[in-house]
């Protein structure tokens, strides 16, 4: 890792710099199967998240001198060609690649080691390792404050007439105003969410599953970015 | 999708028989009783924290329930200790359970959930 990040402050230095730390390495797209129990070898049970990812496939190269930074651009998911606008097809084209549903970028250090064109398999990671994991969070609606800021209400007893309203939301005369970010009421949910250093409990390239420990955002059958996490 | 799940599951045991200590019905194996059996438990407990000493640990009553599917699946056994009704509820197959054994098959029972023995007299 520390010799991959000195590479990255040669190559593009001032705006790689600031977040050295934080030079992602690979990742690739996939979905959400569903979850299960899980046993450790001590026999303890806890929660895992099973996800699929057939092997992605890199679709374009994002380099400093072109683009400004280093990327990798994935391409994951069936998609009928008559499905995909005609720009994009060229893209596809381009690449010599099948049209893919999706496609993301992966920031990467130095794209010297990826062609147009190959693919990128679960076994990119390993068992034990810690992954970031990011989708997009089940929709929730129009929430009120409790369950979307986890506000505690007012009391069930005691003259209220009201239980799940957010009390005050601020002063009188003397600020005179909302402060702007106040947390109140509103849409929750379907937005982006990552959950960070979640284990790798199993690899199965043969069938392009992995199994994570916990919980993984989204529905299942959505959507998610596996990304190998700060290696510590 | 849920194949895909099942599968995995299936797998877990195997690479968990390979090991040695597995579990005592592996998952996607029906157990060997039903609510109303009497059954004793033999559950691996580990004494002092971690890395202390393991024994065995038996718990012997009626099972109330089998609940869940998968390898999430669960069992109740109750019992009464002393007097006092005790209830426990183990993963069905957890590495943790070293043997099932049925003491006694049930007789006279017409539902799944036992739960009416919770409210029996206490003998």
């Amino acid at each position: 890792m520390t010799a991959a990040a000195t590479q990255t402050q040669t190559q593009t230095q001032t705006q790689t710099q600031a977040r050295e730390g934080a030079a992602m390495a690979l990742g690739m797209l996939g979905r959400k199967v569903g979850m299960m129990q899980w046993f450790d070898e001590r026999g303890n049970a806890f929660a895992a998240t099973v996800i699929q990812a057939e092997p992605n496939v890199v679709v374009q190269l994002r380099t400093p001198e072109r683009d400004g930074y280093s990327a990798v651009q994935l391409g994951y998911g069936r998609v009928k060609a008559k499905n995909v606008p005609k720009p994009l097809l060229g893209h596809f084209k381009r690449a010599g690649v099948e049209p893919r549903r999706f496609l993301r970028e992966f920031r990467v250090d130095d794209v010297s080691g990826f062609k147009v064109g190959q693919e990128i398999t679960v076994e990119i990671f390993e068992e034990g390792e810690k992954i970031d994991v990011s989708g997009t969070s089940k929709g929730k609606g129009f929430q009120g404050v409790m369950k979307r800021h986890g506000f505690a209400g007012l009391p069930a007893s005691h003259g209220h007439d009201h239980q799940r309203i957010p009390g005050s939301i601020g002063s009188l005369a003397a600020t005179g105003k909302v402060f702007k970010g106040k947390r109140m009421a509103g849409h929750m949910g379907g937005e982006r969410v990552t959950v960070k250093r979640l284990e790798v409990l199993k690899v199965d390239p043969e069938k392009h599953v992995i199994v994570v420990k916990g919980a993984v955002p989204g529905p299942r059958g959505g959507l998610v970015e596996l990304r190998k996490g700060p290696q510590k | 999708m849920d194949q895909l799940i099942r599968a995995l599951e299936e797998e877990l045991v195997q690479a968990r028989s390979q090991g040695g200590e597995g579990p005592a019905i592996p998952p996607g194996e029906e157990p060997p009783f039903q609510p109303g059996d009497k059954i004793r438990v033999h559950e691996r407990v580990t004494e002092g924290g971690e890395g202390g000493r393991e024994r065995i640990q038996v718990f012997e009553g009626v099972v109330l329930r089998v609940q869940g599917r998968g390898t999430s699946r669960t069992f109740t056994v109750r019992k009464e200790s002393f007097g006092i009704g005790v209830e426990k509820t183990y993963p069905l197959h957890s590495p943790k359970i070293a043997k099932i054994e049925v003491v006694e098959r049930r007789k006279r029972v017409r539902r799944a959930r036992l739960y009416y023995l919770r409210e029996r007299r206490l003998r």
